[in-house]
């Protein structure tokens, strides 16, 4: 069967059309231009004899008349250990000045995990951030993005994360990242030492878009079959806007009937097949994804964030430098904080109710309302609340983060004050109340309860 | 019969057009052959000889040319015993037999029988040669988990039927002959224990249709008290993402007093259905003492399986629905979510390049949404007995902005609406329904002037509360401040319900209406507070006092005891 083409029938954004036969749904080919550039493309429509593919490295270029072969297979990766430590590009070539992968491809975008066969996960990823360890725990095989805006420390935080986290392995997908991000992440990766099981897929914002489509794709299948080899894998995904942007960018090319904002109607089955992915496997290993999710215009309701939160498991949201309680939420979290410490979903649930409060009379404060008894407890509570456990500069263990609760509490509040449950206020609060010492506060933490108190 | 075939002349996404030979029909399914493999497909629309199928399958790898094969037949279930307890895909195969035989993954194409084959079932009867029946009538019962599972006459029979042969008392599978029937004109046919049904055609084999009225208890109190539901009615749960639709469906589903429970999980994710089949089987049923399992069924097409699917097992789910509740059942069918079902048509719409409607939605899906809601109901069966089946659905607002086409073509036909707000769900004030914005048109099992009374509270508190942000609390007076900490305390004392504690997730009727009472003496008690901080400190305590109470199991000794201590704490500072 005839294999390659070169009249090109059509050019539109980065999809193009050719005439041609025995062509299969997804099926890849390789572009040669004039100039003998190569660039892969991917079918996505087959009409008749009409084929449209969308080209990775963009139509810019391209002439009616440039070289189309068709490869007789989808989208593959290379899948090995030697690509550890390595980095590639979003078609899946070498970044580093390394050799290619040549063996052992897999296919990208598999089928997905039967659900009876999925366990439900019971091992909390500690971080030593309190703001997730005790109110929102991140839990192995858990899909959960960071809400934020451009000049918050997003990629810091998931690089604390990464290099704090126990698992055996790191695949960090970049989506348009900027070149100095991806030099701050390997940068990091080194320092931290973790480089050595950190495998990288960068697509920088220097980089063709299509390619960026399938960062997710080649590292979510790289991370399965690692956890299928009894790896426990954290996938970080930066930046998961840029990757619904490219996709609303093919299907205005397409002339599909955008639902929202311009974006597709399918836009959360997308999102979707990627973030299910994360996955404990009984017996053998697991994916974890952690994505971040830049929100235009800091407005969760834009359909990106949107559909996000309707698939991930919660979401980190950050904001003014910390992770804010409300808006963020671990859904898991009550797989693993039953178990860590009796007091550990008291604590969550009560010293949020309380912030909540807190966040009113700042509001009534701010107004210029005259601040009774209760108002004045309140403030004092937000003000070590903020410093001593939201601040992303803590870094405590889990149960260190509970006692410190338990005292802040007993600084600010008299036990039936709290709304706690009897026997945990016997058990945990502190005997004598008022300037209970923290021997690990530290410098910002005493001056914001002088500030208060 | 001459079944008719075609090949593939388009392929885009799910969607494929094939040219055909012979006659076809809207909705038939269709296998497109792709080597090995046979992958599903339905018709949704044919123009000249070119049908347009929805594959339930990826259909990678296909290409021009590729040959498809007609059934004849629409998309169906197989019904029969054995179906309580399985956990199905939206296409009714059983997951944990696909993974016996496929391991972690779901291979493409892979599809099994969606009840047991083999399986012998002890049959007994309960007509005699000679009786005269009609579609839906019960030939006989077997055994089945708690239940005995009626052996029906196949819904899609016409008219008066006679009894010409009935099987002896005994155990036979499901494809044995167990009854020969004649209809008027002398045809015979043979009917086993099992039969299929289009899953878009509602089951009608009934004498009449009833209007809900009876309620159907969730154990949710705020619910129950406030927003009821009826057996045979249907409500919504419309909310943000987060805040908590999935929680309060997945408890609903384990304490709700129905004889049967459908779960149908619809494009959300996979992780929220792994919970209820793993621990359902080792969860008690109050009701019989059996495991939950026994009662349940789950269907199961998640986010990341295929999309025309999905569309289906919303639709499979309300069949099997129906099809217990023609055996004289309250069935309560649970979908979440309602809005992937509705993107699945949007999807499909999008590809089938019609005119769209507001968000890119085909005109058609008000209709759709009603024709859904409008399979539930409470029916008077053949034998004069009723069944009820009862339909919730979960709707995922985009923004969670209930002003948008899903939401709003859901509230013009549910009975109950139970929304859900992302202020309470962000002050941690579960279940999070709105009890300003919510409503029920069923009856609650609480006396009704009561229950408005207690709302009017509500409303009142909200009003001084917001007031309160514009002049501060010094402003307010001490009456109204009163109201606004008792509307809070019937809040954080009643309506709110921790469905984490093994205590306070359910809440029997009887309790309900005895908590009730004392909650209401506080609403409707005259205090003497002589400061602002006294009536707070006085509604902390006993806020303190009932939420202990909460947690306490109504036959724990110390139960009786800690209601004294309410009680003496409300008279202490009674006028
Ligand atoms: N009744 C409750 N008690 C305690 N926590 C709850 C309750 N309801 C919800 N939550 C918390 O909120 C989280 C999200 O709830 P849930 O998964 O039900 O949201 P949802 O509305 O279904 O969201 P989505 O639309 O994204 O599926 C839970 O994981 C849990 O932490
Ligand atoms: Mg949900």
């Amino acid at each position: 069967m005839r294999r390659v083409y070169n009249k090109v029938q059509q050019i539109s954004g980065n999809v193009i059309t050719v005439e041609a036969e025995g062509v299969t749904y997804e099926e890849l080919a390789e572009i040669t231009t004039q100039r003998g550039v190569k660039s892969l493309a991917q079918v996505i429509k087959l009409e008749g004899n009409m084929v449209s593919l969308q080209v990775f490295a963009g139509s810019r270029g391209l002439s009616v008349n440039d070289e189309i072969r068709f490869l007789g297979r989808p989208m593959e990766v290379a899948f090995s250990e030697d690509m550890l430590g390595r980095i590639f590009d979003g078609a899946g070539q070498p970044r580093d000045g390394g050799p290619s992968m040549t063996e052992n491809f897999i296919q990208v975008a598999g089928p997905s995990v039967n659900p009876a066969r999925r366990i439900i996960p019971s091992r909390m990823i500690r971080t030593n951030i309190p703001m997730i360890d005790v109110f929102n725990s991140l839990v192995v095989s858990q899909k959960l993005p960071i809400f934020s805006v451009s000049g918050e420390p997003y990629n810091e935080l998931l690089a604390r994360i990464a290099l704090q986290a126990q698992v055996d392995m790191i695949i960090l997908g970049g989506i348009k990242l900027k070149y100095d991000e991806y030099m701050y992440f390997r940068n990091v990766l080194e320092e931290g030492g973790a480089l050595y099981r950190s495998i990288m897929f960068v697509n920088t914002a220097a980089d063709p878009i299509v390619e960026s489509l399938m960062v997710p794709d080649l590292c979510l299948a790289v991370a399965e079959n690692f956890a299928l080899q009894g790896k426990d894998v954290l996938v970080l995904l930066t930046d998961m806007t840029n990757f619904a942007d490219a996709l609303k960018e093919i299907a205005i090319t397409m002339e599909q009937v955008p639902s929202n904002r311009g974006y597709p109607g399918d836009l959360y089955s997308q999102l979707a097949a990627r973030y299910e992915k994360a996955v404990d496997f009984e017996g053998a290993g697991s994916v974890t994804v952690l994505g971040v999710t830049t929100m235009p215009g800091d407005d969760v309701t834009h359909p990106v964030p949107d559909n996000t939160g309707y698939i991930t498991e919660g979401q980190f949201y950050l904001h003014d430098r910390v992770i804010d309680p409300f808006g963020s939420l671990s859904r898991l979290k009550q797989l693993v904080n039953a178990d860590s410490r009796d007091d550990h979903r008291a604590i969550m649930d009560g010293m949020i109710q309380l912030y909540s409060q807190y966040r009113e009379t700042e509001e009534k404060r701010a107004m210029g309302f005259r601040m009774t008894a209760w108002d004045q407890k309140l403030l004092q509570y937000g003000g070590l609340f903020t410093s001593q456990m939201m601040s992303l500069t803590v870094n405590i263990t889990l149960e260190e983060a509970l006692d410190r609760g338990w005292s802040i509490l007993a600084d600010c509040f008299r036990p039936e004050e709290t709304g706690f449950r009897s026997e945990l206020v016997d058990k945990y609060w502190p005997r004598q109340s008022g300037g209970a010492d923290n021997p690990d506060a530290s410098m910002e933490e005493t001056e914001s309860k002088a500030k208060a108190g | 019969m001459n079944l008719s075939s075609g090949k593939i002349v388009g392929v885009n996404g799910n969607m494929v057009a094939v040219q055909f030979d012979g006659s076809i029909m809207q909705n038939e399914v269709a296998n497109v052959v792709h080597g090995e493999q046979r992958l599903k497909s339905e018709v949704v629309r044919i123009t000249d000889n070119r049908a347009f199928m929805q594959v339930f399958e990826s259909t990678k790898g296909l290409k021009i040319g590729d040959d498809v094969e007609f059934t004849g037949e629409m998309l169906a279930v197989e019904l029969g015993p054995g179906i309580l307890g399985q956990i199905y895909d939206g296409l009714q195969n059983p997951l944990p037999q696909l993974a016996a035989a496929h391991g972690f993954f779901l291979p493409r194409g892979a599809s099994l029988a969606a009840l047991d084959q083999e399986r012998e079932w002890t049959f007994t009867p309960l007509v005699k040669e000679g009786d005269t029946v009609v579609a839906g009538s019960y030939l006989g019962h077997v055994p089945e988990g708690i239940f005995e599972h009626k052996i029906m006459v196949p819904f899609g029979l016409l008219g008066e039927l006679t009894v010409t042969h009935i099987a002896a008392a005994g155990d036979y599978t499901i494809q044995h002959t167990i009854a020969r029937l004649k209809d008027a004109q002398g045809n015979e046919q043979d009917v086993s224990m099992t039969f299929a049904w289009p899953v878009k055609v509602p089951i009608e084999a009934y004498r009449d249709k009833l209007l809900p009225v009876e309620p159907l208890v969730t154990k949710v109190r705020i619910i129950d008290a406030f927003f009821p539901v009826a057996k045979g009615g249907t409500f919504c749960v419309p909310g943000p993402f987060g805040s908590g639709k999935t929680v309060l469906q997945q408890i609903i589903s384990r304490h709700a007093e129905a004889d049967v429970v459908i779960v149908a999980a619809c494009g959300e994710r996979a992780g929220e259905v792994v919970e209820t089949l793993r621990e359902f089987p080792e969860l008690t049923d109050p009701r019989t003492g059996r495991s939950l399992m026994e009662r349940t069924i789950i269907i199961c097409n998640t986010s990341s399986m295929p999309v025309a699917a999905r569309e289906a097992s919303v639709y499979t789910a309300t069949t099997l629905g129906e099809y217990y509740r023609q055996m004289g059942l309250n069935v309560l069918m649970l979908a979440d979510s309602t809005s992937r079902w509705c993107q699945a048509m949007r999807e499909l719409s999008g590809r089938l390049e019609e005119i769209p409607g507001e968000e890119a939605f085909p005109a058609y899906l008000e209709s759709r949404i009603a024709e859904f809601y409008e399979r539930a109901g409470l029916v008077e069966l053949q034998d004069g007995n009723t069944g009820s089946l009862t339909i919730s659905g979960t709707v995922s607002p985009a923004g969670g902005n209930f002003e948008e086409p899903v939401t709003q073509s859901t509230l013009k036909v549910v009975g109950a609406f139970l929304g859900l707000s992302y202020d309470r769900a962000y002050a941690r004030r579960y279940p999070a329904i709105d009890p300003l914005d919510s409503w029920s048109k069923y009856e609650p099992i609480l006396p009704k002037e009561r229950v408005d009374q207690a709302r009017a509270i509500l409303s009142d508190g909200d009003g001084v509360r917001q007031m309160m942000m514009v002049v501060g609390e010094e402003g307010t007076s001490l009456d109204d401040f009163e109201t606004y900490l008792k509307a809070e305390f019937l809040d954080a004392v009643f309506l709110q319900q921790n469905a984490f504690d093994p205590v306070d997730a359910a809440t029997a009727p009887e309790r309900q209406k005895h908590m009730f009472e004392v909650v209401f003496t506080v609403l409707t008690r005259s205090f003497s507070f002589e400061s602002k901080d006294q009536a707070r400190e006085f509604f902390y305590q006993l806020r303190q006092i009932f939420i202990d109470w909460n947690y306490m199991d109504a036959d724990a000794d110390q139960y009786a005891e800690q209601e004294k201590k309410i009680n003496s704490q409300i008279e202490e500072h009674s006028k």
